[in-house]
């Protein structure tokens, strides 16, 4: 392997690597603050991809990206509000389950509305631009895509620490019922969480699929799973940890697939997870808890 | 007021007997009955895996997702041990097979004709061993986990199943990607009940023992399990390899039933789809499970079909009816089922004859005033 | 060192900075009921999760019956942090999990009452009878162990009718009345047919009258069922009535130790439970 292609493969990796840790972080915070695990939020990045293939089919594209996020927003705390206020002192299971249930619905809509047919994503004609610097040529968003991740996420950081809904997310995230009791309201805080976990997702899928071209109904599964174990990765609960967590089962990723390893690049995901939860459950950055008896 | 107990045996024997003679009777005419047929033996073999599931999530409490990667297990073994060696050639045409498999099943081929006999059952029964040590070795590292961390890494060990069984190194003996097919079915789909009724039969009574109330205690509260002297890692290890032989034996019985298979038939929707049967089902209701799987395959596959064929009335196409609507329709209802009738079919009851006498009673009951006011 | 049922030696807890328990000594010998007293916070809870193999404690050793069943010594990170005494006294490293100490004849309650929710009071007794059974998987699915399981029920029955309990044992666990869920705690900790019984603030939320008859139920089944008895417990009645010896824990430490008049007695207990008089302070 050439000099050259090696830091092309790499330029891959890290631009993945960056949509990925912007979906990583919607499963982190919803985990942080519900003890959920958000099956569907793939499914939400994956319909973020259809919302920007229709507004693309009659505006141009500053527009329809900002479609694309209000769409996906909206979708977001909807499905919080419809699907897991209601079980909000149900047994975990049965929130889990309806996070199952959502996202075999949203799969089965798309479908439907859609077909099941791979449906071509647009092309914004900027990201698309061809750069070639010595032998390496990348196209536009394969360079913006680490670097509008690593912006977002310290915005996300910022907010989180210096603003007041920032603390109130914080704070519900340590503890849920006392939160509650010092009058935060509790449904406010998860309706932002979803937001910004909606909103990154929608960036991070423009940024995804402009690089893969065709979009699924089934297209948000496995980005999805691989995003969540980023998270517990990098430890649940940390958006530093779900940054990193992305950025390193991208590159990993890549890498598999350039050394010829492609059918196991999905699975080497998961031997990840489970090798972390083994040697390290509380993941990179993560916060260790006692059982209380 | 209890009934018999040889009364509630001899209830069961009709029943038995009654679902025999429908069996036979619908099998008359396979032309006229094919989707009947089939719902009832796709259903029941989901049925198998739904109680498995159930087994491990409603009764251990152990929410497990790997249910398709452990059918896939089963699945695969069975086919590669039933496909006939006239067939290999042409079903593994692109790879060849294993020389040594091949040789293998040559040899079991010259075996009496006993052994042919029990051979598909033998076969069902490896690929249930097979599936139960995958089960073992998982579990080791993976039954350690919380709840929903043990659902992520099951449902991978799923996907990392599937993708070993897809892989180009695995082609002389999984065909890879092209898949299984030719693999022979059983001749009767009363057969196909037996096993089933025995496979759920054996989880029943083992529910219902003394492990099945350690497995329950589990479920209520782990700690206080372990201060009864239950060993918890022993117990989840016992409930899911047991769960696991199960769901691959059912695995394998798809298999036969479909006579084709990919590593892509094992996919996550699948488990999806079972755990919807249990939930609808009741979790923690081996009845709400069987009853849950007939119910669901038959109107997935049968009963809503009509949502996909467009459909017009008095000349008006109405726009909603066309592929893909059954789907949406039915994954509505499963929402509604989660979200507003939580405990699904049964909740965590069972049915028994007193049950339903109890019903039939109150319902007469009911009927009763209501006549003497219409008089 | 005589027949003691119990021995702590040197018990230290030390979860990340905090030292929860420290350098906890005692022993309970055959037939007694001692009492853990201290005010909340003192690691009373703790000493027992230890005793029970619930948490490994960081430092020090657990005979029962004079067998060493749990012994530790700071290791890893720990031996940088390490904060308790003596820390080269336990060169070897022995720790169970809670199902092989309940195996030796420990039994507990929780102080929040743990019990199988949403079983009946039958099923919650039975539970605890398991681990005494000699079926396998098999011999057990294909009930060639009725014999055994018929016993077991009766057993179960027969502690259930002793502890005043038969008329509840088809109701749910969850639905009984509060007194009764600790009744039932009890009963369940006895099915495991222990020697040593451990009971986590028995009387909490009781008022004086439910206080009272506990207290002559614990005596009752102390005396029935052959029992060492080792209790924590906030009602001062009930602990002075029923202890033959007390120990006091005040931030992980032993402060006193002795019969309950010694200990009524004792000015220290007096001053880790009501505080030192405002005066005296500056």
């Amino acid at each position: 392997m050439s000099f050259s292609t090696l830091i092309q493969h790499c330029l891959t990796g890290i631009s993945l690597g960056g949509a990925y840790a912007l979906i990583a972080i919607g499963y982190t915070m919803v985990y942080g603050i519900l003890r959920l695990i958000n099956f569907a939020h793939g499914e939400i990045f994956m319909m973020a991809g259809y919302f920007m293939i229709f507004s693309m089919a009659s505006f141009p594209w500053p527009i329809s990206v900002t479609i694309t996020i209000a769409g996906t927003i909206l979708l977001g705390v909807a499905i919080e509000r419809a699907a897991y206020k209601p079980l909000r002192s149900a047994p975990r299971m049965s929130i889990m389950i309806s996070a199952i249930g959502v996202s075999y619905l949203l799969q089965n809509l798309a479908t439907y509305l859609f077909s099941a047919l791979p449906q071509s994503y647009p092309e914004i004609p900027i990201l698309k631009k061809i750069f070639q610097i010595g032998a390496v040529s990348a196209s536009l968003v394969t360079f913006i895509t680490p670097v509008l991740t690593i912006l977002l996420v310290y915005a996300l950081v910022m907010l989180i620490n210096h603003s007041k809904i920032g603390m109130a997310m914080r704070a519900v995230s340590k503890d849920f019922e006392t939160s509650a009791l010092m009058g935060i309201k509790i449904n406010n805080v998860i309706s932002m969480t979803f937001v910004i976990g909606s909103f990154l997702a929608a960036v991070g899928s423009i940024l995804y699929f402009t690089d893969r071209m065709s979009v699924t109904p089934f297209s948000g599964t496995l980005p999805g799973l691989k995003c969540f174990v980023a998270a517990v990765f990098g430890g649940i609960g940390s958006i530093p940890g779900a940054v990193v967590g992305g950025f390193v089962i991208g590159v990993c990723e890549t890498a598999l697939v350039a050394l010829g390893y492609s059918t196991f690049s999905d699975a080497f995901t998961f031997v990840l997870l489970i090798v972390m939860l083994l040697f390290r459950p509380t993941g990179l950055f993560g916060e260790k808890n006692i059982d209380k008896v | 007021m209890m009934m018999k107990k040889s009364m509630r045996i001899l209830l069961s024997g009709f029943l038995v007997l009654l679902v025999a003679v429908f069996l036979l009777m619908v099998e008359q005419d396979k032309a006229q009955n094919g989707m009947l047929l089939s719902v009832l033996e796709k259903g029941v073999i989901l049925a198998v895996v739904a109680v498995a599931m159930n087994l491990l999530n409603g009764f251990t409490g152990l929410f497990s997702l790997g249910q398709a990667g452990f059918m896939a297990i089963g699945a695969y073994t069975t086919a590669i041990l039933l496909i006939p060696v006239d067939a290999v050639d042409s079903v593994y045409y692109m790879n060849g097979i294993n020389p040594g498999i091949k040789a293998f099943k040559t040899l079991l081929e010259s075996a009496p004709g006993a052994v042919q006999m029990a051979y598909p059952y033998l076969a069902l029964i490896v690929g249930g061993l097979m599936g139960a040590l995958f089960a073992a070795l998982i579990g080791i590292p993976v039954l350690r986990l919380k709840s929903d961390y043990l659902a992520v890494a099951t449902l991978g060990f799923s996907e990392i199943i599937r993708a070993i069984l897809s892989s180009p190194q695995m082609d002389t003996i999984t065909n890879g990607s092209y898949g299984l097919n030719k693999i022979p079915g059983f001749s009767s789909i009363l057969i196909t009940f037996i096993i089933a009724g025995v496979c759920i039969g054996l989880m029943a009574l083992l529910i219902r023992s003394t492990y099945g109330r350690a497995f329950k205690a589990i479920r209520e509260d782990e700690i206080a399990a372990e201060a009864m002297g239950i060993n918890l890692f022993r117990h989840k290890e016992l409930s899911f390899v047991v769960s696991s032989f199960f769901t691959a034996i059912a695995g394998g019985m798809l298999a036969m039933f479909m006579r084709s298979i990919e590593a892509k038939t094992f996919s996550i929707t699948l488990t999806y789809d079972i755990l919807l049967i249990v939930v609808i089902g009741g979790l923690g209701s081996i009845t709400g499970s069987v009853i849950g799987a007939l119910l669901v395959t038959a109107s997935k596959e049968w009963w809503l079909r009509f949502f996909d064929t467009p459909l017009s009335i008095g000349g008006i196409s109405i726009p909603l009816f066309r592929p893909g609507f059954r789907m949406v329709v039915f994954s509505v209802l499963l929402m509604v089922v989660v979200l507003f009738y939580r405990r699904g079919l049964m909740g965590d009851r069972e049915f028994s004859w007193d049950g339903l006498y109890g019903l039939i009673k109150r319902l007469i009951k009911r009927q009763r005033p209501s006549k003497g006011g219409a008089a | 060192m005589g027949n003691h049922v119990l021995r702590l030696e040197n018990l230290t807890m030390q979860f990340g900075g905090v030292v929860a328990v420290n350098d906890l000594s005692l022993h309970i010998d055959e037939g007694e009921i001692v009492a853990l007293i201290g005010p909340n916070g003192a690691g009373k809870t703790t000493a027992f999760n230890m005793i029970t193999g619930v948490y490994a404690p960081t430092n020090g050793a657990i005979y029962f019956h004079d067998e060493m069943i749990v012994s530790n010594h700071p290791q890893g990170k720990m031996r940088q942090n390490y904060q308790g005494s003596h820390p080269e006294k336990f060169p070897q490293v022995l720790v169970k999990t809670p199902d092989q100490i309940t195996k030796l004849g420990v039994a507990r309650t929780f102080q929040n009452i743990r019990l199988f929710k949403s079983l009946s009071v039958f099923e919650n007794v039975l539970i605890a009878k398991h681990m005494h059974s000699h079926a396998n998987v098999f011999s057990a699915t294909f009930r060639l162990n009725a014999r055994e399981e018929r016993q077991q029920r009766q057993e179960t029955m027969e502690l259930l009718r002793i502890l005043g309990l038969e008329n509840l044992k088809d109701e749910v666990a969850s639905s009984l009345p509060y007194g009764q869920q600790r009744r039932l705690e009890i009963a369940r900790a006895l099915a495991t047919q222990p020697t040593l019984l451990l009971l986590d603030e028995p009387a909490a939320g009781m008022n004086p009258q439910e206080t009272d008859e506990l207290t002559a139920f614990i005596r009752q089944i102390q005396k029935d069922f052959h029992l060492t008895v080792f209790i924590i417990e906030h009602h001062m009645d009930l602990v002075m009535e029923i202890s033959n010896r007390i120990y006091v824990l005040d931030f992980g430490q032993t402060i006193a130790q002795g019969t309950p008049e010694e200990i009524q007695n004792n000015p220290r207990v007096v001053e880790a439970y009501l505080g030192v008089p405002e005066d005296a302070e500056d």
